[in-house]
């Protein structure tokens, strides 16, 4: 079956394409990227006025399946990721019970089988429970494909099990993603140390509780030659040390979440628990160090964190409600209104950090409109402004700290493998 | 000035103007209280619920001498009475005393925030009687009158509040109240009880007593709660009172007029000895009856509360 998508502006910087273009579908695979193609297709879209990109690559996303279903399933998760624009994405293995074994990889990929509407990849644990103390069998983890080790949730607090987890990562070529946290600093804190935390009287988290493991995390890559992903930075202070190996020629990559580029942690002032996740929101500044790092290339990668809570979790007093918001479906529209609309990234930078370097990172084969690639596209309308709404999200929980804000960019269409899966 | 808080939270979000509000309604409460019949019909047929979470007798008895003064029926719900042991959220057992049809509801509760995500949750008036280290407006409010009675204003004043900062809910609705009615404020503390970034709250912090006393026309000692379980590094008691009491000898070097305020209860011999507590200096007995009017003017307040839409409308 063929598929034409007409008239759009494309944009697929793998390519180094933006311009007004078709793209031409079938059997699942991309065909064609063109001027004006002439050819028969079972159905053509007119997408005049909108953007045609690669699919997301959320390399950051908690589906909470297995043990925690009341949260999140594969199901929801994966129609929440349909409906932001996300092809594909990597589930943390910081489920219940962890995917911490070949067999838990196993018996997860059969329920992604069955259940998931998008690209479904997987994350080991790097140690036993995630526990912080044994190795998982890293090699056998990732015979069954998984292809990332991470403890997220967790830091791994023993300098030698992490370098060991390094070594045998590079030793089998397997991505290392790390939750820098320094647990013995952030302890019970809950919202940013600092005026935040004095004004609410709240226990404050360090950013050195973040960046002194971020150091330790480079330090150890570096000496493993090791690749690594620092997850989710928040601050200035990681930002720097990440730039500064980098130069050195340290194979990392760096990623932060929505809310960090445009949140502040005068958010938190309301008592709100859906602006509560760690790390914290920080101050302004680091905002700005944050976009301007993803402007530099410093941060490679914006993915969403999405960690979906009930409302028992989160309708409680502040310092006991859990950590984390949920973000697939509004990722896009974030990056859109505080980093394409404010003039900090370009479309194509966007598209890169939402799409084509995770999945270089990752190393799968999408994030681009190449032929013969999977067609894994979404139709976008860039002008288009909405507000988010509690009552739209699909996702199980609805924990969003943008509910109420306005936003622009929406997704009209997501298409997987040459098939529409997602139509507003 | 009309009154459009239906809740009071904590003294951050109010504007200098509505604390003057309070402070005039108190002033004007505390002549019920000196009357034989010491009763007003004003908030008759009321029915205000004080839900404490945390034990507290002064403030609890202090809000229901306030709200029987104003002649409304008031109910006590302690933290060992209550369902909450049973596992019942704070906001549902706000909705059921809601659907008691019950008017204020009066919260003490150990999270920061507690009073907050009540009000967000039920259509009755709440006010917060203190909620972990973040406020508790009706303390400082009392104390803020007390001084004003005093000394006759409080714009210029010097206030030095010293101990437990860090911790101490007292100290943050001080700070706010003060530093909106143009009062210069010195926190007082170890290091380690001085909280990240205060200054922006816009104080003087010192480490010595001494730079503390010096030119304050008051000084607010804050209890001291060594039983506190932290892990986080806290002084000895002796050593505290060596260098942070408030002793007669310290106050007469710094101000003979200094005024000695305390949220009590008292430490003896920790905070401050007893003989400032007991001497010329102290106005804590004071502070105690001011409480009663401070509160009368609170639940008034919140219980004629216009809605703003109503009166654009």
């Amino acid at each position: 079956m063929k598929l034409l998508i007409k008239g759009a502006r494309v944009i697929d910087p793998v390519n180094g394409k933006d311009e007004i273009l078709d793209v031409l579908i079938d059997a699942g695979k991309i065909l064609k990227v063109d001027k004006k193609i002439q050819a028969q297709a079972e159905e053509v879209i007119d997408a005049q006025g909108k953007i045609v990109m690669p699919g997301l690559v959320d390399m950051h996303v908690h589906l909470r399946e297995p043990g925690r279903e009341d949260k999140e399933t594969i199901v929801s998760g994966t129609k929440a990721a349909a409906k932001g624009g996300v092809t594909s994405l990597l589930a943390m293995p910081n489920t219940n019970p962890a995917i911490d074994s070949p067999e838990r990889v196993i018996g997860l990929k059969k329920i992604i089988k069955q259940d998931s509407r998008v690209n479904v990849f997987i994350a080991g644990a790097i140690t036993t429970g995630r526990l912080g103390r044994e190795l998982t069998d890293i090699a056998a983890l990732k015979k069954e494909g998984t292809l990332a080790i991470t403890d997220d949730g967790s830091s791994v607090d023993d300098e030698e099990v992490m370098r060991k987890a390094f070594r045998i990562g590079a030793k089998e070529g397997l991505l290392v993603i790390c939750h820098c946290e320094d647990k013995s600093l952030s302890k019970e804190g809950v919202v940013n140390l600092g005026f935040t935390s004095t004004r609410m009287g709240l226990r404050g988290i360090s950013k050195e509780s973040e960046y002194l493991r971020v150091a330790r995390d480079l330090r150890l890559a570096a000496q493993e030659e090791a690749r690594i992903h620092i997850a989710h930075v928040s601050c200035r202070e990681s930002v720097e040390l990440i730039a500064e190996a980098k130069k050195k020629g340290v194979k990392v990559s760096a990623e932060t979440a929505p809310h960090y580029f445009s949140l502040s942690e005068e958010a938190v002032l309301g008592f709100d628990t859906n602006m509560k996740m760690n790390p914290p929101l920080r101050g302004k500044s680091d905002l700005a160090s944050i976009a301007q790092a993803l402007k530099d290339g410093v941060i490679d990668v914006i993915s969403s964190d999405h960690a979906p809570h009930t409302e028992s979790e989160k309708d409680i007093e502040f310092e006991r409600a859990e950590f984390g918001v949920i973000g697939l479906e509004t990722e896009l529209s974030v990056g859109i209104t505080y980093l394409v609309d404010t003039g900090i990234l370009s479309w194509s930078r966007l598209i890169e950090c939402m799409s084509s370097f995770p999945a270089r990172i990752l190393g799968i084969n999408k994030g681009a409109l190449t032929p013969g690639q999977d067609a894994d596209i979404i139709i976008v309308s860039p002008e288009k402004g909405w507000v988010a709404e509690r009552k739209d999200f699909i996702s199980k929980s609805k924990n969003s700290p943008f509910t109420g804000r306005k936003l622009k960019g929406v997704v009209e269409a997501t298409i997987l493998k040459g098939q529409v899966i997602y139509k507003r | 000035m009309i009154w459009y808080r239906k809740d009071l939270l904590g003294l951050e979000e109010l504007s200098r103007e509505e604390i003057e509000v309070i402070l005039s309604t108190a002033e004007s409460f505390k002549e019920v209280s000196t009357r034989e019949i010491k009763k007003v019909p004003a908030l008759r047929g009321k029915t205000v619920v004080n839900l404490f979470y945390e034990p507290s007798t002064r403030t609890r008895i202090s809000f229901e001498v306030a709200a029987k003064r104003l002649s409304a029926d008031v109910i006590n719900v302690g933290v060992d009475v209550s369902s909450v042991k049973k596992g019942e959220t704070l906001i549902d057992t706000g909705r059921n005393i809601e659907a008691l049809k019950a008017d204020i509801i009066i919260v003490r509760h150990s999270a920061s925030g507690a009073a907050a995500m009540l009000a967000k949750h039920v259509s009755v008036n709440v006010i917060n009687a203190g909620d972990g280290w973040h406020e508790h407006p009706t303390q400082a409010l009392l104390d803020i009158l007390t001084l004003k009675e005093k000394t006759g204003k409080i714009k210029g004043l010097c206030v030095c509040i010293v101990g437990d900062i860090g911790h101490s809910r007292v100290a943050r609705s001080n700070i706010w109240g003060l530093t909106k009615l143009g009062a210069r404020v010195k926190v007082c503390a170890p290091k380690m009880l001085i909280p990240a970034e205060i200054e922006k709250m816009g104080v003087e912090v010192v480490n010595s007593i001494e730079e503390g006393l010096v030119g304050a026309d008051a000084v607010n000692v804050l209890r001291m709660q060594f039983e506190r379980d932290e892990k986080t590094a806290f002084p000895q008691q002796l050593e505290y009172f060596k260098n942070y009491g408030i002793t007669k000898e310290r106050l007469e070097k710094a101000s003979k007029n200094i005024i000695v305020m305390h949220p009590g209860p008292i430490n003896r011999g920790i905070e401050m000895s007893s003989e400032v507590a007991d001497g010329e200096n102290s106005v804590i007995l004071e502070q105690v009856t001011n409480g009663i009017a401070a509160r009368m003017a609170v639940l008034f307040l919140v219980s004629q509360a216009k809605d703003k839409d109503e009166i654009v409308n």
